[in-house]
C-alpha cells in the first residue's frame, strides 16, 4: 500500500544543521521530487537578508527538509508508542511539515505587501490543485490532500498534529532559528534542540514539555528574541526590502499607466492586474525576479532604473529613527513637501518602515491574545504555563517591541549641485 | 505612510468605541471579507480568524496615545474597551480617509455580539466549502461554543445582508 510503502534503502540528505535528513517513506521521496517542491530551491529563506549577512543564501527547500526532519524525529523517536499519540497521523504530520512553506513566492514579504497576496492561499492551491504534489498526495487517499492543507492552515481537528507545525515551540521555528543562525553566521540563534525533542510529550490538545527541559526552552525563547532583533529586523535588510517594495510599486504603476518597457514585465502582468493564477505564480521565482531587476537598471524611467541599480548594487537607503507621534508626523509632512521641492519623489524615496515582535505570550481566558502557550509537564502530571515557572520567560512575556525607521537616499541629499538649500534643510530636519 | 494605522483610527472614529479585542478582530476580518481595503493577514486560531499584525497595530496605537485601551474586569476575566483619543483624532487629520460605506458596515458589526461575530467570521473563513462542510467545521472546531443550526442560519442571513449593502453602495 502506497501510504506505508518504504524505499528499498533509506535516502539521506546531508544537512549542515541536522547532519542528515532521513527519508524512508516513498510518499515523502515522491513529494520532494515534484516540480512545485523543487521550486523552493529558487526561493531564499530570508529574502533580502543576504545583502546584510552574505551567508544567508539558503533556500526554503533547505528549511522545508529541516522541518520535515525535526517532525520525523519527534514522531518516530519520541512520540511512537506513547498513549496520546495516534500512529495513523504520522504520515500526515510528515507531509504537512515538508509542505508547510510550499506557497511562498519570491521575496514573499515584499510581494505580499505590494500585491496583497497570501502565501498560505497558494500553499493550499498547490496542495489541492492540478499539481504534481496533489497527484502524490491523492495516491495516499482521496481526502489526504485536504487533510494536509488543513494541518498547515491550523484548521485540522487534531490540535496535537497542528501544534507540531505551528505553535510557540514548533518544528518550523526550531529549524529556522538554528538554520538562519548557521547561515548568517551569528552566534545568537543556538539552543539545545536535541534536549527539547527528548522532553516533548504528546497530549490531546498539543505538545507539552517535561519540567526538566525548562531551561532548554528558556534558551530557545531567548534565541528567538535575539534573532528577531539582530537578524530578521536588521535595519539594512529592511532598507533592501523597502527598495524592493518600491521597485514593485513603480513597475506596477508604469505598466498600468501604459509605459513602454524595454524589458516588458511578462511574468508580472497578471500580478499587476490582480488576477494571478497558480500556473503563473509557480513560474515566478527569485531568479526570474532578479533577471527583471537586472534589466530594468537600463530602463528609461529614472525612478525604476535608479531603484533597481540600488538593489542590484547594494546602494541602499539610509535611515533615522522615527516615532509616529503627532510632532514627528508634522515633521514627516514637512519632509514630504521638501522632497517634492527638491525633485525627489517622496512616494519612492521617503519611507517609514515598521517592525514588531512579541517573543512569547500566553493565553488569557476570554480574550483574544490567541497564542497557544507552552505548557510544562510537572512531575505530578499537572500542566503549568511556562511563564509561571520561568522567571526569565515571565520577564519578556507579553512584551512587544516595535521599531519604526524612516528611510531615504542619503546620496541624493549629499548631491548639492542642485536645490542646495532645500537639501540642506531636509538634512537638518532628518538629523535634528 | 502609516496609512494602515490611520485606517484603524478611522474605524474607531466611525463606531465610537469597541468593547473586546475579539470583537475588534472579527469586525476587521469581516469588513475585509466584504472587500473593504484592510490588508492585515489573518490565520485561523482559537476564536476563528485572527491577525497578529492587527494586534500589534492596535497595541502600537495605544502606546503612542492615539487610542485609549481601558481594561475592565468582567466576571472571571478582563475585557478591553477601545476609544479614539484627541491625539488620535489630530493624527487622523493628516489623512484623507472618507469611506461612508465602511462606516455603515462597521456600525452594523459593532451592534452584534462577539460570539455572533466569531461565528460569522468562521463561516466566512471557510466560505469556499459547501454549507454542509462549513457546518461540520463549525461543529468540530467550535465544539465548546455549542452553536446551533439556527445561529448558523442567522449568520448566513447576516452575511447576505452585509454583502447586499456593500454591493449596493460600491
Amino acid at each position: 500500500m502506497y501510504p506505508n510503502e518504504k524505499l528499498s534503502e533509506e535516502k539521506v540528505f546531508k544537512d549542515p544543521v541536522h547532519r542528515y535528513v532521513h527519508v524512508r517513506d516513498k510518499v515523502i521521496w515522491d513529494l520532494i521530487g515534484t516540480k512545485e517542491f523543487q521550486r523552493l530551491r529558487r526561493i531564499k529563506q530570508l529574502g533580502t537578508t543576504y545583502l546584510t549577512f552574505h551567508g544567508a543564501e539558503h533556500s526554503r527547500f533547505n528549511h522545508s527538509l529541516g522541518v520535515y526532519e525535526i517532525v520525523r524525529r519527534i514522531v518516530d523517536d519520541v512520540f511512537a508508542g506513547r498513549p496520546d499519540w495516534d500512529e495513523n497521523e504520522r504520515l500526515l504530520c510528515l507531509c504537512a511539515a515538508l509542505l508547510h512553506d510550499l506557497g511562498h513566492g519570491p521575496f514573499s514579504h515584499s510581494f505580499e505587501k505590494v500585491f496583497h497576496l497570501n502565501h498560505e492561499q497558494f500553499t493550499r492551491a498547490i496542495i489541492l490543485g492540478d499539481t504534481e504534489v496533489n497527484a502524490v498526495l491523492r495516491r495516499v487517499s482521496l481526502h489526504f490532500p485536504k487533510k494536509v492543507a488543513e494541518v498547515i492552515e491550523k484548521t485540522y481537528e487534531n490540535k496535537l498534529v497542528v501544534s507540531l507545525i505551528s505553535s510557540q515551540i514548533d518544528a518550523d521555528r526550531m529549524d529556522y532559528l538554528l538554520r538562519d543562525a548557521y547561515y548568517t553566521g551569528v552566534s545568537y540563534g543556538h539552543f539545545d534542540m536535541e534536549r527539547i525533542l527528548r522532553v516533548m510529550r504528546p497530549r490531546e490538545e498539543q505538545v507539552v514539555i517535561k519540567r526538566s527541559g525548562m531551561h532548554a526552552v528558556e534558551d530557545y525563547i531567548m534565541s528567538r528574541y535575539q534573532m528577531y532583533w539582530q537578524v530578521y529586523f536588521h535595519p539594512v535588510t529592511r532598507s533592501a526590502e523597502v527598495i524592493l517594495t518600491k521597485i514593485l510599486h513603480r513597475a506596477k504603476h508604469l505598466y498600468l499607466s501604459g509605459y513602454t518597457f524595454q524589458t516588458p514585465p511578462v511574468h508580472f502582468q497578471s500580478l499587476f492586474h490582480g488576477n494571478m493564477q497558480l500556473e503563473d505564480y509557480l513560474q515566478l521565482d527569485e531568479a526570474v525576479t532578479l533577471y527583471y531587476f537586472q534589466q530594468w537598471q537600463y530602463e528609461r524611467d529614472a525612478i525604476l532604473s535608479d531603484l533597481c541599480r540600488r538593489f542590484m548594487n547594494r546602494h541602499l537607503f539610509k535611515y533615522v529613527e522615527f516615532q509616529p507621534t503627532n510632532e514627528e508626523m508634522k515633521k514627516l509632512m514637512e519632509l514630504t513637501t521638501l522632497f517634492k521641492k527638491a525633485g525627489i519623489d517622496p512616494d519612492y524615496y521617503l519611507v517609514v518602515d515598521s517592525s514588531s515582535d512579541l517573543p512569547y505570550d500566553f493565553y488569557r481566558p476570554g480574550e483574544e491574545e490567541e497564542r497557544l502557550p507552552i505548557y510544562l509537564l510537572m512531575p505530578n502530571g499537572e500542566l503549568r504555563e511556562l511563564s509561571r515557572e520561568s522567571t526569565i520567560v515571565d520577564a519578556i512575556s507579553g512584551k512587544r517591541r516595535t521599531d519604526h525607521k524612516l528611510y531615504f537616499p542619503q546620496d541624493f541629499l549629499d548631491d548639492l549641485s542642485t536645490k542646495r538649500n532645500i537639501k540642506k534643510k531636509i538634512k537638518q530636519l532628518l538629523y535634528e | 505612510m502609516l496609512f494602515e494605522h490611520a485606517k484603524m483610527l478611522k474605524v474607531l472614529a466611525a463606531v465610537g468605541e469597541i468593547v473586546g479585542r475579539k470583537k475588534l478582530q472579527k469586525m476587521i476580518y469581516i469588513a475585509k471579507k466584504m472587500k473593504f481595503p484592510f490588508y492585515e493577514k489573518f490565520d485561523f486560531h482559537f476564536y476563528g480568524p485572527y491577525s497578529e499584525e492587527l494586534t500589534w497595530r492596535i497595541e502600537e496605537l495605544c502606546n503612542v496615545g492615539f487610542l485609549q485601551e481601558m481594561k475592565e474586569k468582567k466576571g472571571g476575566y478582563y475585557q478591553y474597551r477601545y476609544t479614539l483619543t484627541e491625539a488620535g483624532e489630530q493624527f487622523l487629520t493628516h489623512y484623507q480617509l472618507d469611506m461612508p460605506d465602511l462606516d455603515v458596515c462597521l456600525r452594523s458589526l459593532n451592534e452584534q455580539s462577539a460570539r455572533f461575530l466569531e461565528l460569522v467570521s468562521t463561516i466566512l473563513y471557510f466560505e469556499e466549502l459547501s454549507k454542509d462542510e462549513v457546518k461540520e467545521k463549525v461543529f468540530t472546531l467550535k465544539r465548546k461554543k455549542r452553536y446551533t443550526e439556527e445561529e448558523i442560519e442567522e449568520a448566513y442571513r447576516y452575511i447576505e445582508q452585509l454583502r447586499e449593502q456593500a454591493y449596493i453602495k460600491s
